[in-house]
């Protein structure tokens, strides 16, 4: 079998890698596997994996104009750019790009949102909507798991939360 | 001199082959992804910014009390063997020692904790821990990350979590992950049949192995491959979840080739030995091949010596081109290096007799 990156070398090295249910072989000479890296680096190749959502929106995948023409307004990167690489010119970029970004990551993440850790030095705002959303995934996982005496409780902290939001809100508009 | 030489006299935390479950799980390794505000990421960072980038980590860092005694090497003091080997012992990835322009690595004395500036992120927070110890890892890390914090203004999004230069990274930034050895599910063939059963996990599982049966090193690695709408217990309860499982297959395979293939198993094991206490010439991939399954005749007890597996996993990472090198204390051609590792195989092994 031939290298699949030169296509000349014999293979001596597969790679099996298991990216979204899909069990992909990847079959490298040792030149080419050496220049790929094969520290056991675990990101994969976002294109790639790109190529493979097959029933994913084309036109957001290779750029209709619309999208094509998307530039960060911070570092200037272009959208077209972003399908090339997989990567980001700037924190800027998920702003600029949110509309096309934002399926996306839904699709490859099964997610939308951080419920993890967070960093202490972020503005109220950012921290509040964060500690909700905390609050609504232990919400969840409490119905889920029929912990009703828990929810119930969660759910009116959610409340009172919300409700705390609302009244800042409204005394910073007056 | 420079700090890097002070690494190789001493093993490498990931192979120390100590912890939970370190015959088969060889190390844990935690690695975390942060970008700093108001810098570009690595596509767009330009050259001033770098520099600026690496000073402002590196006063971070001598302030955290975890890494203030960590070796800050800039890249411009590290000659092309530095960085070589800097990379076999997996303290850098291959990109960050290629990649051109200014940036840095912290490296901790013992070398459980690497940061590396300016890789694919400003920053990739690294933690080792040898064996079965993910959890201690993400301590660590978590420990770490929130001294680092305290002088750095992390990129973090109300809904999106910690920004990253590649989205398969945003939210966590965790990338949890486990090098395991499976010589006893390669040597049986099930090993596909059990990474089929984990592709719908949401794993990666990569493994390095070569043509048919001959397994080179027998190492895979799984590791987590979603960073979003977890909270980052989950993802490594998750993770250890499969793992566990694993290690139960690899235990079970191991002994079914003790039990049923006594004399295959322990045919193998004797050649492997045998070829690596004779050979004078010798590749580093058939080298690690064999160590691999004389590895698993040590665990086996096909042997009573005073050889450690430490020993054995030392010996895997010191026949690497650039630890022959540093050991060599100069410069080796390829060919020079196949003679090289023969000769340290064989002095490594003389405790053992066949
Ligand atoms: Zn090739
Ligand atoms: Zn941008």
């Amino acid at each position: 079998m031939n290298c699949n990156i030169c296509g000349v070398n014999e293979a001596t090295i597969h790679l099996t890698e298991i990216i979204n249910s899909q069990m992909i072989e990847i079959h490298l000479c040792e030149t080419c596997a050496q220049e790929k890296g094969t520290d056991f680096k675990t990101h994969f190749n976002f294109g790639d994996l790109l190529a493979n959502l097959a029933d994913f929106d084309k036109a957001v995948v290779v750029g209709e104009p619309k999208e094509g023409a998307l530039r960060c307004s911070e570092c200037g990167m272009a959208y077209t750019e972003f399908t090339k690489t997989g990567r980001l010119g700037c924190a800027g970029c998920y702003t600029s790009f949110a509309k096309v970004l934002v399926p996306l990551i839904k699709r490859v993440q099964r997610a939308s949102h951080h419920v993890g850790k967070k960093p202490s030095k972020i503005s109220r705002d950012v921290r509040t909507s964060h500690d909700l959303r905390l609050l609504q995934d232990r919400l969840r996982k409490c119905v889920q798991s029929e912990e009703f005496e828990e929810a119930a409780r969660l759910r009116d902290e959610i409340k009172q939360i919300h409700d705390a939001m609302k009244k800042s809100k409204k005394a910073k508009n007056e | 001199m420079n700090n890097v030489d002070e690494f190789v006299h001493q093993p490498a935390e990931w192979l120390r082959a100590t912890g939970p479950a370190s015959d088969i799980v060889v190390s844990s390794r935690i690695r975390l992804a942060r970008n700093i505000a108001g810098y570009p990421f690595l596509q767009k960072i330009k050259e001033a910014q770098r520099k600026e980038l690496v000073g402002v980590v590196q006063s971070a860092v001598a302030k955290s009390e975890r890494m203030k005694d960590a070796f800050y090497l800039r890249y411009n003091d590290l000659t092309d063997l530095d960085r070589q080997f800097l990379v076999e012992r997996h303290l850098v990835s291959r990109e960050h020692a290629e990649e051109e322009g200014d940036r840095a690595v912290a490296i901790s004395s013992n070398e459980v904790v690497s940061l590396m500036v300016i890789e694919e992120d400003h920053l990739r927070l690294q933690i080792f821990q040898s064996g079965f110890n993910l959890l201690e890892a993400w301590r660590i890390a978590s420990g770490i990350d929130d001294e680092l914090e305290k002088n750095l203004n992390y990129s973090f999004s109300a809904t999106l979590g910690y920004l990253t230069a590649c989205p398969t990274n945003v939210g966590s930034g965790l990338r949890a992950s486990c090098m395991v050895h499976l010589p006893g599910l390669v040597l049986t063939k099930q090993v596909q049949k059990v990474l089929q059963a984990l592709a719908k996990l949401n794993l990666a599982v990569r493994g390095l192995y070569g043509e048919g049966t001959q397994a080179t090193g027998n190492l895979f690695q799984f590791s987590n491959q979603i960073t979003l709408g977890q909270q980052e217990e989950e993802i490594i309860d998750n993770l250890e979840c499969v793992i566990r499982q694993v290690v139960e297959h690899e235990k079970e395979a191991r002994q079914y080739l003790r039990d049923k293939r006594k004399a295959k198993y322990e045919d193998q094991f004797w050649r492997s030995l045998g070829v690596l206490k004779s050979a004078r010439v010798i590749s580093s991939q058939e080298a690690t091949q064999l160590l691999s399954l004389v590895q698993i005749g040590i665990h086996g007890g096909l042997v009573k010596s005073d050889l450690t597996i430490q020993d054995l996993n030392s010996l895997f990472l010191l026949i690497q081109p650039a630890h022959l090198q540093k050991l060599a204390n100069k410069i080796l051609s390829a060919g020079e290096r196949d003679v090289r590792r023969a000769e340290l195989i064989r002095e490594r092994l003389v405790k053992v007799s066949i």
